[in-house]
Parts: structure tokens; C-alpha cells; sequence
């Protein structure tokens, strides 16, 4: 961390490197400043996905063989467990949000955000959160005996999570990991909106937003309205376990369907409130690496919003194989079918602006392109699991994992690495190597596509998920041996990312306040960006203010 | 590079809504998803207890809450308007009225629960009816013990002279606090005590 601080903390004008480690520290610690708390979530959302990722390993290799012993099916049970709902909820949204502190004001042209405090509050709930999971493995047995991390698998289904079948307090350090992290989410949710209806700089019309900041918008809105949902439902759980209530008890006439259905309508919307960021990156990336503008601006708005919508009236086609009925079944693949659309105008204005571009393949423009195809395969097979007789047939087998492994590695994880490329020489002052950043993208685009290309075939084959071990005679072991050889690619992909993160801040090519050639108000500043963000607070008159200031007789505002 | 952008003439009066405001809106927004999903457990279970006591013999309607609780909505009004009148003496008054009558709504409810819980047996595990009944209410009081203490704090600061007409805006926001708390009130009259027996 004091690496990386003495780097990204350091103020244009003043050196400040020689602050004592305890006072650097401290001044973390305590830090109201978007841009560092966007930072700390950043940094504790990788630390966390590289846990979560370790967990994923171990999982793989446990199927690389038949009847392999490696791991016990209790604990095989708990890395699943823990590597969904760390990459969940520790990993994603605090990646995810913490692009959103930073960026977000520096691109409306603000100094803050909202409420810097509540800003602070919301990520020390959400690293707590976190730290609050990882402390069951050593206490989740409470007083029963030796610790143990939860095991009812991400989205917890009653009644595994009944006192009769979760004895001692894994369950519930599940539970209130995450109720604590949401409150933080929440919290953050609404500074982020207030900060984009309300803090907006002169001339910047919701008309002129850049479209991360439309994006994020939509994110925080579907956040406030999704997220509470699930804290009562676990709000709930609590008071069955602990209080004898019978929310999910079915014993007493409680329903397992409808935490089912609690637990989805947050957990779809929560698909888009991964995935609308992931969008938001390719949309500002994109046209600046093909040296375009976005094509179809209110269209890209109008998509995104309706996302929005339509992803609140989708979440039982989690649920098909309950036994719903028919109406609702046909309801909830309708309206899968619906969301198809707007996503897929996405696609074809990201094609539209490449399309005619002079494209220049930098390492963010690389791993945009490989989203583009990624994410493509991902809609498709979302598709083909929205036909419920299809549903049906490969519910809760390896086709289903591999889908949304597609979304949330070949789509969200790729953007991710896209954006760090992207904007990390806005906050540390110094490029990512370039060459370092080829050999991340092309060992994690084969050893993924290895992985998970294979995993559809296993599921269609008919291997479940979640099972520790299978016999030998299904015809899944060549599979998942092929499976299993795509992880030392993608870890070694993470290798690589790690190093050139340390190689570069220290010896990386200083970047300059605009090295990209970019458009957007945050490349107006320096890099990094002094504390209040501005000297003086811009002023825009189109959505591409820095186009406008370079070319001062062709600018956009004459156009738009 | 730090430049000053060109400003547009016709956009010399820049006004965007209130930060506070918005976030007064996200958070009121967020509470009613919360209880919202309090509200549809209650309807899912309505009915579909396996042993007594059931709603219709043992709650009644609560008029006398009801009222206590209206009636706040008013008077944190007229504490708003007080105050943002710089009319401190008055606007203590009707804030200790507010505070007064949300006290009187929650001793009412502990009553009711005293009554549901001593002579009728009721209690969080006895039932369905008792667990959804003792969570959506229990979790309306929780709501209406979090306003009352954002209300004493506006009234013990009108009262030490310092709260004045330009914190009005403050002191606005929390009375949509309150209002919102009375109006799921309103919900969860109309879910629990009239379409509930």
C-alpha cells in the first residue's frame, strides 16, 4: 500500500513522499477524498477477487480427474460458496463502485462527490463486510466447535439455511457479511446519484453526460431499488434463525420459494448492476480508441435505462425448474426475451463506432474487443436458457456456469482489466507497460476461453454443478481436464497483471494529463489529479468538451 | 493543460436540484424497497398460518396510533414552517409536540403487543400471522424510534438557539422522513388491520 501511495498521492505541485509511513497511513485511513476511497475499493476489490480466484483454482483442480480426493465435499461445498459470494459482492461491486467514486466527478467536473463522509462510511461497511466473511472460517462454528466458512452456496435457498440444517453460525456470518456490505452499497448508491442530479458542472446537461456517467446513473438507481429487497429478505433469515420466526420455515407453512424469489429480484437486477459498468467502460473506451465518437448517444442512453426496467421483471427465470406454472414461466422467458433487445442495440452501436474507425489496438482497445465477441456468446446462451424447456433440461448443470462465467469473466472481468489500463495513468501519473499488458490479455483470453469455451459442453453432456466429484465413465474427463489447464493460463494472466502494476509504478513512462487523446473532463486535469480535482471548475458545451478546447474551429457543439 | 472550458452564454444560470434533497429521495426510495418486501411477505402469508391465533380474533383496529401519527405529520409541518420563519420558541413547541405524539404512537403499539403477546399467546414463532405481523410492524417502529431520534436532535438544538431559518432545508428533510414513516403507516394499516381481518 505505501508503494502505491507514495505514487498515486502525490499532489502536482508539493512532494509528499516524504511523510512517515504511520502518517501516510493514517491520512488513508481517514481520507473523505472520491478519488482515494475509489482507489481503496479498487485495491480491496482485486485483493478480494484474487482470494475468490484462488478459490475458483482449487475448485477446478479437485474436477481434473474422476473420483479425485484433493478436497472433502464440505469443503468443496464451502469454496463454492465463498468464491461466488466473495466475486459477488467483494469483488465486483467494490471494483465497480470504486471506478464509479472516481471517475464520476472528475467527469461531471466536480470536486466531491455528495457526501464525502457518507462516501467513507459506505466502503469501511463494505471492506468490514468482507473481512466479517473471511473471519467465519475461523469462527463459524461459534461455540460448536472449530471455525468454518458458510456453505449454502451463494444464493443460500431455504431451508439449507434453517437452524436444522446450518447448525452453528456459518450461516450467519454469510448473512450479515453481506447485510453490512449492502448497507454500505446502499449508501454509496445514493451519494452517487445525488452527485450526478446535482453536482454537475456548468453546461453539463444530463443531455451531455459522458455515458459512464449515464451508466452509473442507471447502476445506482437499479442498486437502490434491488439491493434493500435482499437486506430485509436476510433480515428475515435472521429472524428465523435466531428468533424462532417462520419466514422460510416449511415446517410451519414458511415458503422455500419465496426466498427464492426475494433472493432473485435482487439477484438479477444484480447481474446488471455488474455488468451496466462493464458497458459503461467499453462505451468511453471504445470511441476513443477508434477515434470516433459513440454512435447512437440517445439510443445508448434509452438502452441502458430501459435495462434498467426490464431487469426488475426478469428475475424468475432463475426460478423455472421450481414448478411456477405456466403463465409465470412464460412471463419471465418473455421478458428474458425483452432485455435481449436493448442489450443488443449496445452491441451494434459499440459495432457502429468501430466501424469506419482508424482503431488503434492499445491494450484497454484489446480487451474491449475480445468483451464485444465474449459478451456476444454470453447473450446468446442467456437466450437459449430464457426457452424454459431448454431451461429445463440444463438448469443447474455446467452450461448454466459456463453462461455466466462468460458475463461475469468475458465480459465484466475483461472491462474491468480494460478500465484499469485505461484510466490507471489518470490516477498514478504513469503508463502500464504496454507489452506486459499483451501477454495479460492473450494468456487470459485463451486460458479463459479454454476453461469455459469447454464447461458448455460439459453442461450439455449433462454434469451438474456443484458436485465434488463425478465417476469416470460420463464422458466429462477429457473436459474438464482441458478445463482445468485454462486456470494456470489465466493465473498466470493475473501474474503478469500484478507485476506490471508494481513495474510500472515505480519505473512506468510518465503519462501526461491526456495520453490516450481522450474527450472526457477527466483528462482535463492532471495525473493524478490534485485533491479538489480542478483549479477552476469547467464549464461544457457539448458531451466532448476536450474535443472542443483541441479543435477549436470544428467543435462539437456546432453539430450536436 | 488545466484550461478554463468556454461557458455558453445561455446557460449563465446554471440551478440543479439539491444534493440533500436527492439524497434525502434515494434514501426515502431505498426504505420503501425494504419495507416493501416486508409488505409483500405479509400479503404472501396472509391466511396461510397452521394454528391460531388468527388476525381477525385478536387484533383491532388501532385509531387512537393512527391519529397520534397523522396528526405528527402536521405538526413537524408547522415546526418546519416555524423555523424557517426563525420562529425558534414555536418551532421547539411543535417539535416536542411531533415527538410527544410519535412516543404516544409507540407506547400505543407496545400496549397492542403487550396484549398480543400475554393474553393471546402471540408471539414471533407462535405463527405465520405471528411472524410476519411482529416483523412488518416491528420494523415500522424501528423506522418511527429512528425518526424520533433525529427529531429530538432538531429539537434539542432549536431549543440551545441552535437551529435557525437556514438550516431550514435540514430540518425539511427530516420532516419527509417523517412523513414517509406515517405514510407507510397508512400501508400497513390498510395490509395488517383492513385487508388483513
Amino acid at each position: 500500500m505505501d508503494a502505491i501511495s507514495d505514487t498515486l498521492d502525490r499532489p502536482p505541485d508539493e512532494v509528499q513522499e516524504q511523510l512517515p509511513r504511520l502518517a501516510l497511513l493514517h491520512e488513508w485511513v481517514v481520507t473523505v477524498d472520491h478519488k482515494r476511497l475509489g482507489i481503496l475499493y479498487i485495491c480491496t476489490g482485486l485483493i478480494f477477487l484474487l482470494i475468490a480466484g484462488v478459490e475458483a483454482s482449487l475448485i477446478r483442480f479437485q474436477l481434473i480427474v474422476p473420483e479425485n480426493t484433493l478436497l472433502s465435499p464440505q469443503v468443496f461445498n464451502r469454496l463454492f460458496t465463498m468464491h461466488g459470494t466473495t466475486m459477488v459482492f467483494f469483488a465486483g461491486i467494490p471494483i465497480l463502485f470504486g471506478f464509479a467514486n472516481y471517475l464520476v466527478p472528475l467527469m461531471i467536473g466536480a470536486r466531491d462527490l455528495a457526501f464525502p463522509r457518507l462516501n467513507a462510511f459506505g466502503f469501511w461497511l463494505t471492506l468490514f463486510g468482507g473481512l466479517l466473511l473471511y473471519f467465519s472460517y475461523l469462527a463459524g462454528d461459534g461455540l460448536y466447535g472449530a471455525g468454518s466458512a458458510p456453505d449454502v452456496g451463494w444464493f443460500a435457498y431455504a431451508p439449507l439455511t434453517g437452524r436444522a440444517f446450518s447448525r452453528g453460525n456459518s450461516t450467519d456470518y454469510w448473512n450479515l457479511a453481506i447485510l453490512v456490505s449492502g448497507i454500505g452499497t446502499i449508501a454509496t448508491s445514493i451519494n452517487l446519484v445525488a452527485t450526478m442530479l446535482c453536482m454537475r458542472c456548468r453546461g453539463m446537461t444530463l443531455g451531455r453526460m459522458p455515458l459512464l456517467v449515464w451508466m452509473m446513473l442507471v447502476v445506482a438507481g437499479l442498486t437502490l431499488v434491488a439491493l434493500p429487497p435482499l437486506s430485509a429478505a436476510q433480515i428475515m433469515l435472521l429472524l428465523d434463525r435466531f428468533l424462532g420466526a417462520h419466514f422460510f420455515d416449511t415446517q410451519a407453512g414458511g415458503s422455500a420459494v419465496l426466498w427464492q424469489h426475494f433472493f432473485w429480484f435482487f439477484g438479477h437486477p444484480e447481474v446488471y448492476i455488474l455488468a451496466i459498468p462493464a458497458f459503461a467502460f467499453a462505451s468511453e473506451i471504445i470511441p476513443v480508441f477508434s477515434r470516433k465518437v459513440i454512435f447512437g448517444y440517445p439510443m445508448m442512453v434509452a438502452a441502458t435505462v430501459g435495462i434498467g426496467f426490464v431487469s426488475m421483471g426478469v428475475w424468475a427465470h432463475h426460478m423455472f425448474a421450481v414448478g411456477m406454472g405456466r403463465i409465470p414461466d412464460a412471463f419471465f422467458a418473455a421478458s428474458t426475451m425483452l432485455i435481449a433487445v436493448p442489450t443488443g442495440v449496445k452491441i451494434f452501436n459499440w459495432l457502429g463506432t468501430i466501424y469506419g474507425g482508424r482503431i488503434r489496438f492499445a491494450t484497454p482497445m484489446l480487451f474491449c474487443t475480445a468483451f464485444l465477441f465474449q459478451f456476444l456468446c454470453a447473450g446468446l446462451t442467456g437466450i437459449m436458457l430464457g426457452v424454459v424447456p431448454f431451461d429445463w433440461q440444463l438448469t443447474d448443470s455446467y452450461f448454466v456456469v459456463a453462461h455466466f462465467h462468460f458475463v461475469l469473466v468475458g465480459a465484466i472481468l475483461f472491462n474491468i482489466f480494460a478500465a484499469i489500463y485505461y484510466w490507471f495513468p489518470k490516477a498514478t501519473g504513469r503508463m502500464l507497460s504496454e507489452r506486459l499488458g499483451r501477454w495479460h490479455f492473450w494468456l487470459l483470453v485463451v486460458g479463459f476461453n479454454l476453461t469455459f469455451v469447454t464447461l458448455h459442453i460439459a453442461g450439455i453432456l449433462g454434469m451438474p454443478r456443484r458436485i465434488y466429484t463425478y465417476p469416470a465413465d460420463r464422458s466429462w474427463d477429457l473436459l474438464n481436464f482441458v478445463a482445468t489447464l485454462g486456470v494456470p493460463l489465466q493465473a498466470a494472466a493475473v501474474l503478469v497483471f500484478v507485476i506490471n502494476i508494481i513495474i510500472s509504478l515505480r519505473r512506468g513512462q510518465p503519462a501526461g494529463d491526456d495520453p490516450w487523446d481522450a474527450w472526457t473532463l477527466e483528462w482535463t486535469t492532471t495525473s493524478p489529479p490534485p485533491p479538489y480535482n480542478f483549479d477552476t471548475l469547467p464549464a461544457v458545451r457539448s458531451r466532448r468538451p476536450l474535443w472542443d478546447l483541441k479543435h477549436p474551429n470544428d467543435p462539437d457543439w456546432l453539430h450536436e | 493543460m488545466t484550461s478554463v472550458l468556454p461557458v455558453e452564454p445561455e446557460a449563465a444560470a446554471w440551478d440543479l436540484p439539491s444534493r440533500r434533497r436527492a439524497g434525502m429521495v434515494g434514501l426515502i426510495i431505498a426504505e420503501a424497497a425494504l419495507l416493501g418486501v416486508f409488505v409483500v411477505a405479509y400479503l404472501f402469508y396472509l391466511g396461510k398460518s397452521l394454528q391460531g391465533p388468527y388476525p381477525k380474533d385478536v387484533l383491532e383496529i388501532p385509531v387512537l396510533n393512527t391519529l397520534c401519527l397523522l396528526a405528527s405529520s402536521v405538526t413537524v409541518a408547522r415546526a418546519v414552517r416555524a423555523l424557517r420563519q426563525e420562529d425558534q420558541r414555536w418551532a421547539g413547541v411543535w417539535f416536542a409536540v411531533t415527538i410527544l405524539l410519535g412516543v404516544a404512537f409507540l407506547v400505543g403499539t407496545a400496549q397492542e403487543w403487550y396484549r398480543l403477546i400475554v393474553a393471546h399467546g402471540l408471539t414471533i414463532s407462535t405463527n405465520l400471522f405471528g411472524t410476519t405481523f411482529y416483523a412488518l410492524v416491528g420494523f415500522h417502529a424501528f423506522h418511527v424510534t429512528m425518526g424520533l431520534v433525529m427529531l429530538t436532535l432538531l429539537a434539542v438544538f432549536t431549543w440551545l438557539g441552535e437551529l435557525r431559518s437556514t438550516h431550514a432545508e435540514q430540518a425539511e428533510l427530516v420532516s419527509w422522513y417523517w412523513h414517509f414513516v406515517d405514510a407507510v403507516w397508512i400501508v400497513v394499516l390498510t395490509v395488517v388491520y383492513i385487508i388483513g381481518r
